[in-house]
């Protein structure tokens, strides 16, 4: 929706109030000048301080645009600061600079529309791969990583469903069982190591608060160097375990069989299709995928669907 | 019993914010606080560490819902999504009344995750006050308007903050949450005598008071929620409870976050002031008997 050209003279309705509010939304979410200051032209050419003075008072210490400015640079600050908190890993790959560039240009293309900053970052990855020039050379790592951080904080409050229990699943019949995986659980195939990356950028176990406090500009912020991780395919599960993040590696095939079942295959036809037709009746594959099931329901990943 | 008729919490003491620096320290040394807000939002989730930390201090505590995204003031209508979360957290809670601002964040779907002013105008007030009527009916609990710190004023506006907050309030026929800081902050950025917006306000609506630390700038002042309550911000407050009568009071401090020790000693000094207003009160009670 284009904001009104002028605020309305006088507010009697609730579309007069939208029109307003519309407007200054606008006002308040243009990006900011490279010194963190309100634009000086509006989106047509005109002086911002035309636009922004015909809903705006200025008083004796500010001029309109002035007093805009504060939330203008509370939103950018606020809204930058929840993508660096849910992204270190991206950020350290891009560097601080360029990776606030990929954020502001993210959030101008994707503003948020939900009432939580939790999801704030669920399409960064896919804007990452749409708009290859904001992080080329690093574009398949950076957005590897955007997955595997979002991916944390999909497993850090997701829905758990009831876990099932090694009784409840034994005794159904291959190839009529359908098995649910946990919500909070993902699964990725990625071209980069990212997980060695985690020490090197380890963030705090729980997300911060939500308050209407205003944050500090996020250009004060230092991350440290680090060394990137090597290209190579790696199968991740990212998921939860007594209220802890984990992510944990997995073998092709049981990557294969897992997505499989999140896909809503049956188990007899999932194990078809994930494994060698030539090793799958084989004793050793028999117990290797009796020890990717224990541990996988110990750690509660199976629920019904 | 109840200061006015919105306020049958009196009981209810000074809360501190329930934030995550000091999750470890309250669910390990359990220290008594007479409650604890929280940020709706935090807990508006499916799962994971935030809910069973909610659940194990609601074992404990008391808990009251504070939001920062219902946006009464929005010209949209609600999402019914949101509001169902919202409603399962009433329920998981219990929380005996709910609060958000006074004010607007959203448009057309888009978020500014900011609680920004509203233009103080009669249209405006209907249209807030219908919105907290569909909350409250839907919600099924009692609802609170916080009023806001704010740094711009509109051209349209009719009225003054206060006149704005009571004709919301007595439309919707709710109640007020009254951040004093905020009165504080809002009166230093405008303009206007702080003890003016205090004595404006219909105080047998006032439910639950807000008080906090903010930053001084040239120009203006932050409402920053990083550092003690000063002096000035204490006297409105002393003075608003004398007015009001002894409130569920809460101090907030939401960065630079220190020990939970020195957060619950800051907003205990509150006391001093509640005791005051208790003793004036329960002076007042007999007199007015002896009128009668």
């Amino acid at each position: 929706m284009r904001p009104p050209v002028r605020a309305p003279r006088r507010l009697r309705s609730t579309g007069d109030l939208r029109a307003l509010q519309r407007l200054m939304a606008a006002a308040v979410m243009r990006p900011l000048t490279a010194a963190s200051r309100t634009q000086r032209r509006w989106n047509d050419g005109r002086p911002a301080a035309a636009v922004i003075g015909s809903f705006i008072k200025p008083n004796d210490r500010l001029g309109a645009v002035e007093r805009l400015e504060i939330y203008n640079r509370m939103y950018w600050f606020r809204l930058l600061d929840c993508l660096l908190e849910d992204f270190p890993g991206v950020r350290a790959v891009l560097g601080e600079r360029r990776f606030l560039r990929l954020a502001e240009a993210y959030l101008v293309r994707h503003p948020s529309r939900s009432f939580t900053l939790r999801n704030l970052g669920r399409g960064l990855a896919e804007f990452i791969r749409a708009e290859p020039r904001r992080t080329a050379p690093r574009t398949v790592l950076a957005g590897d990583m955007a997955r595997f951080e979002w991916a944390q904080v999909e497993a850090f409050d997701g829905e758990a469903r009831p876990a099932l229990t090694p009784a409840e699943i034994a005794g159904v019949n291959p190839a009529r069982l359908r098995l649910g995986l946990q919500p909070y659980l993902s699964l990725l195939t990625l071209d980069y190591a990212v997980d060695d990356l985690v020490l090197a950028v380890k963030k705090d176990a729980l997300r911060g608060d939500a308050s209407n406090a205003p944050e500090a500009a996020p250009t004060a912020r230092r991350s440290r160097p680090v060394r990137l991780p090597r290209r190579e395919r790696v199968f991740l599960a990212v998921h939860r375990y007594q209220g802890t993040l984990y992510f944990k590696r997995l073998e092709p095939a049981a990557a294969r069989l897992l997505t499989l079942l999140q896909a809503g295959r049956t188990l007899a036809r999932a194990c078809a299709e994930a494994l060698p037709p030539r090793t799958a009746a084989s004793p050793a594959q028999q117990r290797r995928l009796q020890a990717w099931f224990q541990n996988w329901a110990a750690l509660g990943w199976f629920c019904r669907r | 019993m109840p200061a006015n008729p919105f306020n049958a919490f009196t009981d209810y003491g000074i809360g501190i914010g329930l934030r995550v620096p000091h999750y470890q320290h309250i669910l390990t040394r359990q220290p008594v606080v007479d409650w604890f807000e929280i940020i709706s939002e935090n807990f508006m989730v499916d799962g994971g560490r935030p809910l069973e930390v909610l659940d194990q201090i609601l074992e404990q505590y008391r808990v009251v819902q504070h939001g920062v995204s219902l946006y009464f003031g929005s010209a949209d209508p609600f999402d019914r999504a949101h509001l169902r979360r919202l409603k399962a957290l009433v329920k998981r809670t219990r929380t005996p009344w709910l609060t958000d601002h006074l004010c607007w964040g959203s448009v057309d779907g888009t978020y500014t995750h900011d609680l920004l002013p509203m233009p103080y105008t009669f249209a405006a007030a209907r249209r807030t006050a219908e919105k907290i009527r569909q909350v409250r009916d839907y919600l099924e609990v009692p609802i609170c308007v916080e009023n806001v710190s704010s740094y711009a004023e509109f051209h349209v506006s009719e009225m003054t903050e206060w006149e704005f907050l009571t004709e919301v309030v007595e439309r919707a026929d709710c109640g007020i949450l009254l951040d004093v800081n905020n009165i504080y902050v809002s009166s230093r950025n405008h303009d206007f005598n702080p003890y003016d917006y205090v004595d404006g306000v219909p105080a047998h609506r006032v439910a639950q008071m807000h008080i906090a630390g903010h930053t001084k700038f040239e120009k203006y002042i932050l409402d920053t929620h990083d550092h003690p309550v000063i002096d000035p911000v204490w006297k409105l407050y002393a003075h608003a409870v004398r007015r009001v009568g002894v409130t569920a009071t809460l101090l907030e401090w939401d960065d630079k976050i220190p020990s939970f020790g020195e957060v619950h000693a800051e907003a205990l000094k509150a006391n001093e002031f509640l005791a005051g207003a208790r003793t004036a009160h329960a002076a007042a009670r007999p007199r007015a008997a002896a009128v009668r």
